[in-house]
Order: structure tokens, then sequence, then C-alpha cells
């Protein structure tokens, strides 16, 4: 396989954004991306969507975006793995690019979740249709059975979720392109309307519009776009039950160990080495189980690394140094890309007053569902 | 739901048909045609009791809209004697009352309508096994019962 690297970044703002269509979002990020890298010819398109279908009622979007992008011709298509779309997407790019069938490669993600769709029912539709949204599951309804299973297996307390909220906010204060650039408290957090108990609104990641995309292309031919690319050392993807009453362990995310485990491997790195990671944190108790099985924390302990600040800006490992799903904002699909750019940035010093001063290695980790996709992503500075 | 997709899940949904597999004794429920565990296409076709005990719990307070009107409600993760785990509401209780390790029964319950005109939705919700019986249960269970027929 050829050395890959990514050499350029676009991403939009993330929020509410009703002046922008689904194309609107796409064709910003993508343009900016061709823009940094000053080109104007790709050989091929990944869109990273969850469900523009059930959100805006628009399939088909690789031709879509494609043509908005002036760009009709070449081969473009969408790639589904519910939240963990980007990252699946960036994953492709890199596969493409890797076996030498292309060289210059969009690996994009978009999603437009607010113009009207039910987006509870709708987010729904990445857990079991059959036994679990039958029942009257919601997505906060499963990850607080996750949240119930951690707290009954490791002392896990909605103080400690509390924290891991109160601290990517804290991160996301900082960034100039997140929906929710504010401070919280744990009292805030703490006194939030109960969404599904112990999940309350403020460890909830929101509603959001939002689009990033990044151009991969082989490391030799990095030069022709930009003096600063970010190599791609690992990727790795990994499934697991959809049902959560399927799982030997519910506290514990198995596809999100295995695929952290492969991409290590893969790069020849260990968690002791990343020196800034981007997590799945759709809710607090997210954050917490991801940076256990990604081995930052051992097990039962990843509770505390908010609250001490061992993975906040200027720790042992900054985590969700974008602001994270919960300030950042969380267009489904968009996600794991704007990982993605999150660490290209950091790791070509360009993340300002959240800079993680000399990273070498940046870790993204992204999944589908309640875990039952993951796909990991190490980047290394060169 | 189109009717031949609810009538499919009729099996499992109505008898509690589960899957358990001849090799490595793994129950899967819903039935499937392969072991998740072993891979095994062995399984024979069985019922589970009608009890079991709440592994993990939450009360939703913010429903889809199909459940609007039972809010808050208890939602749970219950394991049969047979090592079965199903997702299903806890009803007939104060669903702040509802803990991980309570003994529960299954009962055959409505659980949602599906909007105006849809068809009716069968299956089970579990209930406390050791309910406080007397005038406060049978409170209880016409509350449960006028919800249902809201």
């Amino acid at each position: 396989m050829r050395e890959v690297a990514i050499v350029a970044a676009g991403m939009t703002h993330f929020g509410e954004l009703w002046g922008a269509s689904l194309r609107d979002l796409f064709v910003e990020a993508a343009q900016g991306a061709l823009t940094a890298a000053g080109t104007d010819h790709l050989d091929a398109i990944y869109v990273g969507n969850m469900s523009a279908g059930q959100f805006v009622g628009q399939e088909h979007l690789g031709p879509l975006m494609a043509d908005h992008l002036g760009m009709a011709g070449v081969p473009s298509v969408r790639v589904e793995s519910a939240c963990a779309s980007g990252g699946v997407a960036l994953r492709t790019a890199f596969l493409e690019v890797a076996s030498g069938a292309s060289d210059l490669v969009l690996a994009a993600g978009v999603e437009k979740m607010n113009d009207g769709a039910d987006v509870t029912a709708i987010l729904a539709t990445a857990s079991d249709q059959e036994t679990e949204v039958y029942h009257g599951a919601t997505f906060p309804g499963l990850y607080a059975l996750i949240a119930r299973a951690h707290m009954a297996a490791h002392g896990t307390t909605e103080e400690d979720l509390a924290w891991v909220s109160v601290k990517n906010h804290r991160h996301g204060a900082l960034n100039e392109r997140a929906q929710f650039q504010r401070e919280l408290t744990t009292d805030q957090v703490l006194s939030s309307a109960l969404v599904s108990e112990p999940l309350r609104l403020l460890h909830c990641s929101p509603v959001s519009d939002g689009a990033a995309a990044v151009l991969v292309c082989p490391l030799d031919q990095a030069s022709k776009y930009t003096d600063h690319p970010v190599v791609i050392r690992g990727t790795a993807m990994a499934t697991a039950s959809l049902a959560l009453t399927d799982r030997r362990d519910m506290a514990f995310l198995d596809s999100v160990a295995a695929s952290g485990a492969r991409a290590y491997e893969m790069a020849g790195i260990g968690p002791e080495q990343v020196d800034v990671a981007e997590v799945h944190d759709c809710f607090s108790i997210a954050e917490i189980c991801c940076i256990e099985a990604l081995g930052f924390a051992p097990l039962g302990e990843g509770r505390h690394c908010a609250r001490t600040g061992e993975t906040a800006l200027g720790g042992r490992i900054p985590v969700n140094t974008s602001g994270g799903l919960k300030s950042k904002g969380h267009p489904v699909g968009a996600t794991g890309i704007a990982q993605a750019v999150e660490l290209f940035e950091q790791l070509t010093g360009a993340s300002g007053d959240r800079q993680v001063h000399g990273a070498e290695f940046g870790l993204a980790q992204n999944m589908g569902g309640t875990g039952a996709s993951s796909v990991v992503h190490i980047f290394q500075a060169v | 739901m189109p009717s031949p997709r609810y009538w499919r899940e009729i099996p499992s949904r109505y008898r509690l048909e589960a899957t358990r597999c001849g090799d490595c004794g793994r129950v899967s429920y819903p039935p499937r045609r392969i072991c998740p565990e072993c891979r095994s296409t062995d399984g024979e076709t069985i019922e589970l009791s009608h009890e079991g005990r709440v592994l993990t719990y939450t009360v939703v307070h913010v429903p889809p809209d199909d459940f609007l009107m039972e809010a808050p409600y208890a939602l749970a993760v219950v394991e049969t004697p047979e090592g079965a785990r199903m997702m299903v509401q806890v009803a007939d209780c104060d669903p702040a009352s509802v803990e991980a390790g309570m003994m529960v029964a299954l009962e055959f319950r409505l659980i949602r309508r599906e909007g105006k005109g849809g068809i009716l939705c069968y299956g089970y919700k579990a209930v406390p096994a050791y309910p406080m019986g007397g005038e406060a249960e049978a409170e209880l269970r016409s509350k449960e019962s006028e919800v249902a027929h809201a």
C-alpha cells in the first residue's frame, strides 16, 4: 500500500444553519478544501452521510454533490454507517489512494438535520427497529442504559458525566466554528431537563447542520498541494451487534476497542504515544466508554479524567479539543470528517488557542449507533 | 408499518420464541438462523419463560411521537432464566421504583398504536414480580388501562 496523507481541509460552521441547504453545506466545505490545496480536479469523491433521505428526502448524494461542486463526471458515491459515515468516507478514500487506484480523493461528510424532520425518530433508525425502537427506545434512552450499566459496574456518577460536558464546552468556547461557544458549569448540567435518566439535556450532543471535507493523496505527491501534510498511519473499522441486548457487556464498547487495537497495530504505536484525540462524545457517557476502550484510561477509571483535567487542554491526553460533538455540534454524517479536520489543524500547528503544542500523533474515533460500528484513524505530523 | 412486516414478527413478539444453539447453547431472542457466538446453524426453537430480571434500565422523559402519551416510562433490558435478553418497558409501577436486579414478570400488552388509523402493535411488557397488591395495585392497573385506551 502507498503511504497516504491529508493535504487540505475545509469545514462549515456547525449549528442551526437555516440559510444553508444540504448541497450548500457540502459545497462550502468541499470548495474550502480544494481552494486550500490550489487544485480544481479530483479523481473521486466520497460523501459521508447518515440519512439525507429521511432528513430532507434526498438520496443519490454522490452525483448531486459532484455536480454542485462543478465536478460532474467524477466518480462520487455516498457512504453510510450512521453517525460513523464520515469516518467511513475517510477510510474508503484512504483505501482508494493507498491501493493506487486514485491519486487525489475528496472525503467529505454532510448532514442537514434542521429542516423540520422528526430527528429523534430518524436517529433511532441507527438502532434495532424490531427489538429496541418498537418498545419505545430513543438514542438518549439507549445511551442511558449504557450509562446505568457503567455506573453499576464502575461506580460512575452523574457528576462524572457532567464533567465531560463541562470540559468539552470549555474547549468549544475556543472554537469559532462550534455550535455552542460558551462554557458550562456542572450545576447547569445537573439541573438541565431530564431526557432519559440519568442523561439530561446537557449530557447530549445537539441537532446540527454542517459539513467538513479533507483531500487525501499519496504522501509522495503531497508537496504539490501543501508544505504541511499529515500522514494517515492507521485506519481501522470494527462492528458489533446493533441491539444492546446482544452485547456481552453493555458498559464496554467492543467495536471501539477492536477498531482502536487494529489502528494502533497498523500505525505501530500505542495509546501512550497519542498526543491529542477526538472521540465520539454523542453523549457524555460515550466519551468515558471510548477513552477506556481506546486505552487512554484503565477500565473503570475513565470517569475521573474530565474532572482531573487529564483529558482537558494542557492535560495528559487532551480529548475533544474541538469541543467534541457536545459543544462543536454533531451533524451526524459530517462528524467523522470534522474530527479529521480538527486533528489536521492540530498536527499542522493551526489550532490557535486550542493548540496542543508539539503534537505529533492524533487519533480520531467515530462511531455509529450505540457503537455498532466504530472507525479509528491515527494521524502523524511530518 | 405494512401489516406483513408486523405479521412476520408475531412468533417472537406474541409467543416469545427464541433460538437455542445446538452447539454452544447460546439463546438468541428474537430467533436467528446463525448463532452469533459460534456461527452454528443447528438451532432449536424454544419459548422463553414469562419472567426475568432487570439488568439495566432508564426512565425515558423525551419519547418518540408514538409514545408521547406514556412518558415518562421505564425501559429496561431484562434477562430471562434461559439467558435471553430483551428490551421492554416496565409497567404497573412507579418508573422511579425500577432498579437493576429487580425480578419481573412478562405480560402480553399493547405496546403502541401507529398514528391515526394505524394497526395496534402488541408484545410484552415487564411488571414487578412482587406487586404491591390490593387497592394500590388495582389503581395502577386501571391507570395503565386508561393510557392504553386513550
